[in-house]
């Protein structure tokens, strides 16, 4: 599903992100990318995302090499991914439905066919009922949980997760971890970046956790056989 | 996609644009006047030079040829020769005045019969008064006909007063530039009042802007609703234009009516015609396209998500 081939990232600030970097990850796993705040993770996420482009190296994603992948490509690929945000980026003054609804509005989706998917994510994350809410009328922990339906509305075979519980406390963290678990259970691919190393201790069982250090893996980059969950959806 | 979701989205940008304006009603007031004084300035050229040659039209059709047979040509002589202009291209109509028809109107217009009562013969000779059709006015033409009037051995003068007909068709010539060029110059007007106001909607729209994009939105999806931002400005300009050019007739018409009365005129003032106001709300609504398109253009291409 994705795999990193001694990437290297270098910022135009001269900044080294990433120091050739490679790991893979199987179609439907969970892994946690985790290390301190600068480590890299971000920057493994933002590659991923197609949000920065790797200086060295080949990014992989579901056999398209993000590297060489043309720029007018680039929205179609991001309709195939769903990310999820640490700070939600939720459109403040739309409501909650139609923050949910964007990449199907986006993806040029039929409004029945819209409006059904949107309350099935809704409904997935314990939302029904509040589509007419704005965000601002939610809790941190339900922000969030918009942001992931968001993420998943388009039912996209890959997630990733900049920080997903890093502004929320200990039983919203864990909910949300639930919630991710829940889509790698029907066969989506989850990419976990936090530095929460305790989180993570609480949720890596029958998960991987590719450790980052200054922009090198310090472990876990697959050389382990890789779990075989490839359920489909 | 299919055509009526397609319709829908656009359906829906053009909405989601009209409610932006609406909720900052004054800034889109101010933005909206702005350019309907820019497109009313080459309207009011455009109905003065109307208004001009329609006003001028009576006189330029009123160039008159004059020619003068010698003194022995007999009347018979110039009736045949009138039929001989009658035949040719570009002549509308063709007048004797014979001598004696000359002489009374001389003596009842020129303050002079008395004197003229005193004379032993008509001082005045035949003449022929000889009017160019309207489509062939031009100083050529009339240049044309002088040359083949004088040709014939019987004319003494022919006479075409065509010089003060080329000075009025020149100041129509350059007020017709002077047109041109303001609509060129207040048309790039309208181009950047519509691109820097997109401009500032897009910086505000920032974040959106990146979260839209960062959910797979194409640099065209994000750039529609701002496309229907430009329209309805550049359409509710033309609007605002065309309102101002009503009120400025309606203010002008009644003093112009009184001036063409002292002149013994008909004349009144003219709107513009449906052609000139469909023209009008194109202009305005291709100009606030093509300004939110170059700024929006220009401005999304450096905005990418972050995360």
């Amino acid at each position: 599903m994705i795999a990193f081939d001694h990437v290297v990232k270098r910022y135009p600030n001269g900044r080294e992100a990433l120091a050739g970097v490679s790991f893979r990850i199987a179609a439907g796993e969970m892994v946690f990318l985790t290390g301190r705040s600068g480590a890299g993770k971000s920057t493994v996420l933002k590659l991923i995302a197609l949000i920065e482009r790797p200086t060295r190296g080949t990014v992989l994603v579901a056999g398209k090499n993000l590297g060489a992948l043309p720029s007018r490509r680039i929205p179609a690929y991001r309709r195939s991914i769903g990310v999820v945000f640490q700070d939600h980026r939720l459109l403040m003054d739309r409501p909650v439905f139609d923050n949910v609804a964007l990449p199907l509005i986006v993806a040029g989706s039929p409004l029945k066919e819209t409006d059904k998917r949107v309350r099935a994510a809704l409904d997935q994350v314990g939302l029904l009922g509040k589509e007419r809410m704005l965000p601002l009328e939610l809790s941190a922990g339900e922000q969030q949980r918009v942001g992931i339906a968001r993420a998943v509305v388009s039912k996209p075979t890959l997630l990733i997760c900049d920080e997903p519980t890093g502004n929320l406390d200990r039983d919203l963290a864990v909910e949300v971890m639930r919630l991710l678990k829940r889509f790698q259970n029907v066969g989506v691919t989850v990419v976990v970046a936090t530095h929460d190393i305790h989180l993570v201790q609480e949720h890596e069982s029958g998960q991987r956790t590719i450790v980052l250090d200054d922009g090198r893996i310090q472990g876990g980059a697959g050389e382990e056989p890789l779990p075989s969950i490839v359920a489909s959806r | 996609m299919s055509i009526a979701v397609y319709g829908t989205r656009h359906a829906q940008a053009f909405l989601g644009s009209l409610g932006r304006l609406a909720r900052s009603p004054f800034a889109t007031f101010l933005t909206v006047l702005v350019i309907g004084l820019a497109l009313a300035l080459p309207l009011a050229l455009q109905l003065l030079v109307t208004n001009a040659s329609r006003a001028t039209g009576g006189f330029t059709s009123a160039v008159d040829v004059s020619v003068y047979f010698k003194q022995n040509v007999a009347l018979a002589e110039v009736q045949q020769r009138a039929a001989n202009a009658r035949a040719q291209p570009g002549v509308a109509e063709v007048t004797v005045i014979s001598a004696d028809d000359a002489l009374k109107e001389f003596q009842k217009y020129s303050g002079f019969g008395a004197a003229l009562q005193a004379l032993e013969q008509n001082p005045l000779p035949n003449a022929l008064r000889v009017r160019p059709a309207a489509d062939a006015m031009s100083p050529s033409d009339l240049a044309r006909l002088e040359r083949y009037l004088a040709a014939w051995p019987e004319v003494d003068t022919v006479q075409v007063d065509s010089q003060w007909v080329e000075r009025l068709n020149a100041i129509l010539d350059v007020l017709k530039r002077v047109l041109l060029v303001a609509a060129v110059l207040l048309g790039a007007g309208v181009l950047a009042v519509v691109g820097n106001t997109v401009r500032l909607e897009i910086q505000n729209r920032r974040a959106e802007i990146e979260v839209v994009k960062l959910v797979g939105g194409s640099n065209a999806f994000v750039r529609r609703p701002f496309l229907y931002t430009g329209v309805i400005y550049g359409v509710t300009g033309a609007l605002v234009a065309w309102g101002v050019m009503a009120i400025a007739l309606g203010v002008l018409e009644g003093s112009v009516a009184n001036l063409a009365k002292l002149y013994g005129s008909q004349y009144a003032l003219a709107g513009p015609a449906a052609e000139e106001v469909l023209w009008l709300f194109a202009g305005g609504a291709v100009l606030g396209w093509l300004g939110a398109w170059i700024s929006a253009t220009r401005h999304l291409r450096r905005i990418e998500p972050r995360a």
